[in-house]
């Protein structure tokens, strides 16, 4: 009989996830091609990323942000607000490009949405900046200085009324509700309700079921597109996405700015934070890569990068609860697919403590010689194919980056290679090339 | 030792900060001196920055110690005297790009170095560059961002000054997330500076200081 979940190694685990991903079952596949490129593909991602049996060749892995659209000839607006796009214009660049994998068609947020709960957290295309440009974040201390406690005990709380109550205009009157938990007699059941009575809480409800349908919109066009390109023999990458959460506090919840006085002035507070934070960003992966059958979660690292801590801070505040979260992940048979965005070169000594062939680190601008050397040992390396190769660099020396990249990262597996940072508009010329010269050049004898 | 302001800042004690400076100003002391103290204090700091001692948080947070003792001292100042500066940057993020923790840490690291920022903030409209380059006559001209977008915004910004001839009396240097050499070729920039320091460096080179 077969073994239960609960009852698997990490090893197993992760090998029935890869199993998983790679049968598809269920999947109809337009050509007995398309079938064979699929698994092909995922083998070969495989084999990269366990550091057990080399690939048949480097694989190449594109990861753009709006480039689609751009590619198509559309603004980010059109795709943001034309839902109907998004499938064919991601699909095209997949099939017109053909790189391993495809990483799905969220990037394209669905704008009305955004405007029924006047999200604050972000500008889009339209709405703050062009229609033309992509969307960019907008910092500020959405929790306060003095919410620690706050939300140390009552963190679900925080995420579920107070967070949204700052970042969602339309959904502030969620911040007065009560929590039911002092509902346990007959007597004052009714009393938590009062609020729901209320005008500005009934227009906050109104808004969350309009933005509901609105998703469900969203997901309807934007969802075929996994459908649609699996057939094709792309398999899907990094169907999740977690966090560190050194960057879920600066980032969204204090800002860089106030998680950095925190780390002076509360910095006990801050880690207990962080601490309370690893259960639910660990369940995040692990429900992703289950639900979905790809062991890949996606993990943006932005705060820990060279320059923003010393290492004494980020071996104290940063590392810590980050590969905590990795282990916890890695427990359950999950490959976190890290993206140190920035430079990581500082970090390589640090992070190659974890165990061997479980995880992925995609490079920005590290040194990618010693990346190798270091955190190559135990994983996986990919990335760095720099900004500007993409967007004003000749073709030619997009061609003689990818293969000096090949030369010094490909050497015995472990290697993806893929861009360095989201793209957009970039040279497409270049960006076949990339592809082309990885196949050509990047196949393992 | 306790009472020694200038290390005190240096070394980030925030509430000892606040005490000597309440002690200094009950004793009745000359605000001014307190505030020469203390941007003694930050040229420290900036040096420990600049030598790999310091990073980010530490830069972020002698700021805010910082914010703390000028509004201590600031009902005690009668007048405030200007400090002999070095030169004129004028500073900003480009047209599209948001992004202001890059260009804020060289905007700090270029004050605490004796140059007069004019910062122009984010989203810098090109004709905006232009304008505070003829109001101030400053030399050098400073482009951050963090966006691919803003390489073509940096480009557009430098063809402006050449268009209001205004290239060859200025420096330009850039700066931020994707930016490179190849970039400041791109973009007819005159140099393209890696970090802070490497920002500072320029200015004091290109107005002859270093």
């Amino acid at each position: 009989m077969e073994k239960q979940w609960e009852e698997m190694t990490s090893d197993e685990k992760q090998e029935t996830l890869f199993q998983r991903w790679i049968s598809a079952e269920g999947v109809k596949f337009a050509s007995p091609e398309a079938e064979r490129l699929y698994k092909e593909r995922t083998t070969r991602f495989k084999n990269a990323l366990q550091l057990k049996t080399l690939p048949d060749r480097i694989p190449v892995f594109l990861i753009p942000s709006l480039a689609p659209a751009y590619y198509a000839g559309l603004t980010p607006h059109d795709v943001m607000y034309n839902y109907e796009k998004i499938t064919p214009t991601w699909k095209k660049f997949y099939m017109d490009f053909q790189p391993d994998a495809h990483g799905g068609a969220f990037v394209p947020s669905p704008g009305k949405f955004l405007e029924i709960v006047d999200f604050k957290l972000y500008k889009w295309p339209g709405h703050g900046v062009s229609k033309e440009t992509t969307y960019q974040c907008i910092e500020g201390e959405y929790m306060k200085a003095d919410e620690y406690d706050f939300f140390i005990h009552n963190v679900l709380y925080f995420f579920n009324n107070v967070w949204p109550s700052r970042v969602f205009g339309a959904l502030e009157p969620l911040g007065m509700l009560p929590h039911l938990a002092g509902v346990t007699e007959m007597y004052g059941v009714s009393l938590p309700f009062i609020p729901y009575g209320t005008p500005p809480v009934q227009a906050a409800l109104k808004a969350l079921m309009e933005a509901g349908n609105e998703a469900v919109k969203w997901i309807g066009a934007a969802g075929a597109f996994g459908m649609e390109i699996i057939a094709e023999g792309f398999p899907a990458y990094q169907v999740g996405v977690t966090k560190a959460p050194f960057d879920v506090i600066g980032d969204t919840l204090r800002g860089t700015k106030g998680i950095m006085m925190d780390m002076y002035r509360q910095p006990d507070k801050l880690i207990a934070a962080m601490e309370v934070l690893m259960p639910t960003f660990i369940k995040l992966g692990v429900d992703s890569a289950k639900q979905y059958g790809c062991p890949l979660i996606f993990m943006p690292l932005h705060k820990g990068a060279d320059g923003f801590l010393s290492d004494e801070q980020f071996k104290k505040f940063y590392w810590p609860t980050f590969r905590d979260i990795i282990l916890g992940l890695v427990d359950e048979g999950v490959v976190p697919f890290i993206w140190a965005e920035g430079g990581y070169n500082s970090r390589l000594e640090v992070i190659q403590d974890l165990p061997k062939g479980k995880t992925a680190w995609l490079f920005d601008q590290t040194d990618m010689a010693r990346a190798k050397k270091t955190i190559g040992k135990v994983a996986c390396i990919a990335g760095n194919m720099p900004m500007d190769m993409l967007t004003v660099g000749s073709t030619q020396k997009a061609i003689d980056y990818t293969k000096r990249l090949i030369d010094v990262c490909g050497k015995d597996g472990g290697y993806i290679l893929a861009n360095g940072a989201f793209f957009d508009e970039v040279k497409w010329d270049n960006l076949r090339a990339i592809v082309d010269t990885v196949k050509k050049f990047g196949v393992y004898k | 030792m306790a009472k020694d302001l200038v290390n005190t800042l240096a070394d980030l004690k925030e509430q000892e900060v606040i005490k000597i400076v309440k002690d200094r100003l009950s004793a009745d002391e000359d605000p001014l001196k307190i505030m020469e103290d203390a941007r003694k204090g930050m040229e420290i700091v900036g040096k420990r920055f600049a030598d790999s001692e310091y990073f980010i948080p530490d830069l972020v947070y002698s700021g805010e110690i910082l914010k703390t003792v000028t509004e201590l001292v600031k009902p005690k100042l009668a007048t405030t005297t200007e400090s002999k500066k070095l030169g004129k940057i004028v500073f900003g993020t480009v047209a599209g790009d948001i992004h202001d923790i890059g260009k804020d840490i060289v905007v700090f690291m270029l004050d605490v170095n004796g140059f007069e920022v004019h910062d122009l903030g984010v989203d810098v409209p090109v004709q905006k560059f232009v304008d505070k380059i003829k109001e101030t006559g400053a030399p050098i001209v400073g482009l951050s961002g963090f966006l691919a977008l803003a390489f073509d915004s940096m480009k557009e910004t430098v063809d402006a000054m050449k268009a209001a001839g205004l290239r060859d009396k200025v420096k330009v240097m850039i700066g931020g997330g994707q930016m490179s050499d190849e970039i400041k070729n791109y973009t007819g920039a005159d140099a393209y500076g890696k970090d802070a320091m490497a920002g500072v460096a320029l200015a004091k080179k290109w107005i002859g200081a270093s």
